[in-house]
């Protein structure tokens, strides 16, 4: 086990320790240095493209996690024609191969002659985003007691009170997790993005591949760094949420 | 319709798809200030006819009056009932003032009565002390509290229990027995209790409609549906008892003579008081403590059985005999162990005399 | 679960926003694809839409039915190798004392969290010629050669020679077991987590020994889980891009990067279109198996 794990995290862990080596061969440890970091930070084109993989992943986020919401909801509550066939539809998403979903992308905007750049990777982003929150909101929701909702309307309170006061606080820590998923995803996500990006809509994972076809920098290892980093605060907080949440509703 | 009668179900049928016939053609009136046990095994329909009470099922057929009101296409919201849920459905994100202050909350009535009535519900379940507690820092019995301090806080004109009792566990849950009914006889409430438990429906009830399969067998006080069941389902489900298939043989003064092939053969035909008609086939039923044993033959009772003894168990307060009769019947018999020494007279494999009298008899039709 | 009827206007301002994307977004590209499979490729890359089978033809032919057996075959050597790898960790982690089972759950999926590209970029670093492993290899042969010099031993070890591990068919598949052994290793640590342990303990109890108990008892009891991953795995591996575009060579071209041809300096969008719908039917085929097969075991997925 000891091995597998060497295994595992042996890459990540020299690609991070060699990103703050003192060497631009970067093979033999030179000593301890931010310089690659302030090189990354310098590099403007790494800049923008940190912003836009930032803005793709906003938007995208609050999209996918709104809609995902609403679909995973519906998917819990309702019993309606074709439930089989659309569940099938709606997970297709998450199962094919991306490089099929890529040149899916990639054919589709041609065909609506819509011009490729951040809008088409945020569009697509959406699009395979929705499936990962709606199945992170069901499997929130199968553990919800309906009597709940039964309760509140004995009480007096109408559907909206009832949703509202009842049904939402149970969703929320849901609501959230599906949401850091949808931004993780679309952060990492290169394939598609790749694909239906146009000039001038570089996001940070294709700025990295573009450096690392020619050639392994420490810059390139700073910026990763910070990308892992980044990501890894996100499902800190995620893990968080959802294991704080777990204690407050679950023994209720 | 009498003017006491606070709900009054008429002709109700609950059909789920086309097959499943969950409360068939059941009417029932329940007055105004009635502790009301609706009994039966799982599956007989009971919960569904609370669930229409509280509107969350419509009943397919017939109509249901609370107060004199209709209640076609009332919404559960508009209601003048409240529901203590099996689970209690206590909010899990809100405390437990606010947990009792939602159902008036959602209704808009002004802060200051909301605190008061509040107030007044926590100190009546005596939830004061925990008032700002989460549900899960409370124990089961504590959230059961809280479910009835939130719906007795609307003062309804009904309060629905759906099997209230059955999450806690058997010491804690003769102690919310009792509470139950000092609260029900405190605030005056018609209370509409959902069992599976007959002693929870005997101790607590004014009076029990025992369902079965949709129907409704009987409604009836508790002593009235433990010594007078009126069919082999009652008996049977309420308390133990020795039944015997029977045929009615004649009719006398108040009387039904039967003859019963398992415990008659030695006596010859037996008469039973028996008020109604009766012909054809019957049950005779027998309560297992109202048998008698003993080592020669009772000659004075007229009802004598004579029985091997195949096995007897041991409670404490009291022993079973399980015994057989010559003519192979089942027979059991209660005995109190009033005494040190009553249980250790009776030994496997020891013959003796069954006997009961006439006026214990019952004689079942159904 | 509520019938739709019984609350019309609550599930359409629900279901539908969300499906309109899905369907527009998603559906509608996927069937745009699916015409253009069956389109002819026009001189300067143009697609004229007709209904013929030659794509799919194209696809069958010898060089391009090459590349799909290899994609295949890569894929199911790195299943192999990541079954191998990741069932002992799934039992390891499975059977490892309650308070060290959430870390060690954590640090196999903590892997799956950081960015796909950086995890294969950092292989890039570790396997180049003047990578991390090289450099630690030629370490160790200067460090040998100094103490045959030493002792006295002529110089048998001769000059550093670097290994030539990047960019070939083994980077390929080290890519694939390091990327996808969480999916794997997930679905089987379910399984063996929901087995009862008492079962194990008979089986010794009744006299087996610890590896005819792994062999007849853990391993058949852990089958859904097994196969679940494995076959995860599998789709996974076959359906890549990435890993053999950054480290494969020339000769590790796999289905994945052949579509991606087809869309960038080929231009024959018909064709790849067509690759695209066989990868996708041999991706539903396999899912179909895992389906079936879950659902008559009714095991857990």
């Amino acid at each position: 086990m000891g091995g597998t794990f060497f295994f595992l995290y042996f890459p990540i862990v020299s690609l991070i320790a060699f990103s703050f080596n003192d060497s631009k061969r970067n093979i033999t440890w030179q000593g301890f240095t931010l310089r690659y970091y302030e090189k990354a930070f310098e590099n403007s084109q790494l800049h923008d493209a940190f912003l836009n993989s930032l803005t793709v992943a906003g938007v995208s986020t609050t999209v996918s996690t709104i809609f995902g919401t609403m679909l995973g909801l519906s998917l819990y509550r309702f019993r309606f024609p074709a439930q089989g066939p659309f569940e099938g539809m709606v997970h297709l998403p998450i199962v094919i191969p991306e490089i099929c979903m890529a040149v899916a992308m990639v054919a589709f905007f041609f065909t609506v002659e819509m011009p490729l750049g951040l809008t088409t990777i945020t569009v697509s982003h959406i699009a395979f985003s929705i499936p990962f929150v709606a199945v992170v909101i069901r499997a929130r929701m199968a553990g919800f007691e309906q009597s709940l909702e039964e309760a509140s309307y004995d009480l007096g309170a109408n559907q909206w009170q009832t949703f509202w006061n009842v049904t939402f606080p149970y969703m929320k820590p849901g609501m959230v997790a599906g949401a850091l998923l949808a931004f993780t995803l679309s952060l990492d996500d290169f394939v598609i993005t790749f694909f239906t990006s146009g000039p001038g809509s570089t996001t940070f994972p294709i700025k990295i591949y573009s450096m690392v076809r020619f050639s392994v920098t420490p810059e390139v290892n700073a910026a990763s760094t910070v990308l892992i980093v980044l990501t890894l605060a996100l499902t800190a907080v995620a893990l968080v949420i959802q294991s704080r949440s777990q204690r407050k509703i679950d023994h209720g | 319709m009498v003017d006491n009668t606070i709900i009054s179900i008429r002709d109700v049928v609950k059909r789920f798809g086309s097959s499943v016939l969950a409360v068939n053609n059941v009417s029932l009136d329940i007055k105004q200030g009635e502790f009301f046990a609706l009994l039966g095994p799982s599956g007989c329909g009971k919960t569904t006819l609370l669930r229409i009470l509280a509107g969350f099922e419509t009943p397919s057929e017939g109509q249901v009056l609370i107060d004199g009101d209709d209640m076609e296409r009332v919404e559960p919201n508009k209601r003048p009932v409240n529901m203590v849920f099996q689970s209690y459905a206590v909010f899990p994100h809100m405390t437990v003032r606010q947990n009792v202050a939602y159902g008036l909350r959602v209704v808009g009535t002004p802060k200051p009565e909301i605190d008061q009535r509040v107030q007044e519900s926590l100190s009546l379940v005596q939830l004061e002390e925990l008032a700002d507690r989460k549900p899960d820092e409370l124990s089961g019995g504590q959230r059961q509290r809280v479910a009835l301090a939130r719906a007795l806080v609307k003062h309804p004109k009904v309060l629905l229990l759906d099997e209230p009792l059955s999450a806690l566990d058997a010491k804690l849950r003769e102690q919310m027995q009792i509470e139950l009914v000092h609260l029900q006889q405190t605030v005056g409430i018609t209370f509409v209790i959902v069992t599976h438990d007959q002693n929870e429906a005997l101790s607590m009830a004014d009076r029990v409609a025992v369902m079965n399969g949709g129907n409704v067998l009987q409604v009836a006080s508790p002593t009235e549906l433990y010594e007078y069941p009126n069919c082999r389902f009652v008996a049977d489900f309420i308390g133990k008892m020795n039944l015997f298939d029977g045929q009615v043989v004649g009719v006398k003064e108040g009387q039904v003579v039967v003859r019963a092939d398992a415990i008659t053969a030695h006596i010859g035909d037996i008469s039973v008081p028996f008020g109604d008609e009766a012909r054809g086939k019957v049950g005779i039923a027998i309560r297992p403590e109202k048998v008698k044993l003993d080592g020669e033959e009772p000659k004075d009772m007229p009802i004598r059985v004579r029985a091997k003894v195949v096995e007897v168990v041991y409670y404490g307060n009291e022993s079973h005999v399980f015994l057989q009769s010559t003519s192979g019947a089942k027979i059991t018999a209660n005995i109190k162990n009033t005494s040190r020494n009553t249980h250790a007279g009776i030994v496997k494999g020891d013959q003796l005399w069954v006997s009961w009298c006439p006026q214990d008899t019952l004689v079942l039709t159904s | 679960m509520e019938s739709w009827r019984k609350n019309k206007l609550a599930f359409s301002v629900l279901v539908l926003p969300p499906t309109a994307w899905l369907v527009i977004f998603f559906t509608v590209p996927l069937l745009i694809m699916w015409v253009y499979s069956f389109a002819e490729r026009g001189p300067q890359g143009q697609i004229y839409l007709a209904v013929n089978f030659a794509n799919y033809a194209r696809a069958i032919e010898w060089i391009h039915l090459g590349i799909i057996w290899k994609s295949v075959w890569v894929a199911a050597i790195s299943t192999a190798i990541t079954f191998a790898v990741g069932f002992p960790l799934a039992m390891g982690i499975a059977f490892a004392p309650t308070r060290w089972k959430n870390l060690l759950l954590l640090l196999v999926i903590l892997p799956f969290w950081t960015n796909l590209l950086i995890r294969t970029y950092a292989w890039i670093a570790v396997l180049r010629t003047r990578g991390f492993l090289n450099f630690g290899l030629e370490w160790l042969h200067d460090e040998f050669s100094a103490f045959f010099a030493l002792i006295g031993l002529p110089d048998v070890m001769g000059e550093f020679q670097a290994l030539e591990l990047l960019y070939n068919q083994k980077a390929v598949v080290i890519g694939l077991v390091y990327v996808y052994l969480p999916f794997l290793v997930l679905p089987i640590y379910a399984t063996l987590e929901k087995l009862n342990k008492s079962y194990l303990e008979a089986s010794l109890d009744l006299g087996a020994g610890h590896w005819r108990t792994l062999f007849s008892v853990t391993m058949p009891l852990a089958m859904p889980g097994v196969v679940s991953g494995c076959l995860l795995a599998f789709i996974l591996s076959m359906g890549t891009f990435l890993t053999p575009a950054l480290l494969g060579g020339t000769d590790s071209e796999m289905i994945g990067n052949l579509i991606a041809r087809q869309f960038s300096s080929s231009r024959d969008w018909p064709f790849g279109s067509a690759l695209s719908f066989l990868l996708l039917y041999l991706t539903f085929i396999i899912l179909w198996v895992r389906a079936s097969m879950a659902s008559r075991k009714r095991g857990p997925i």
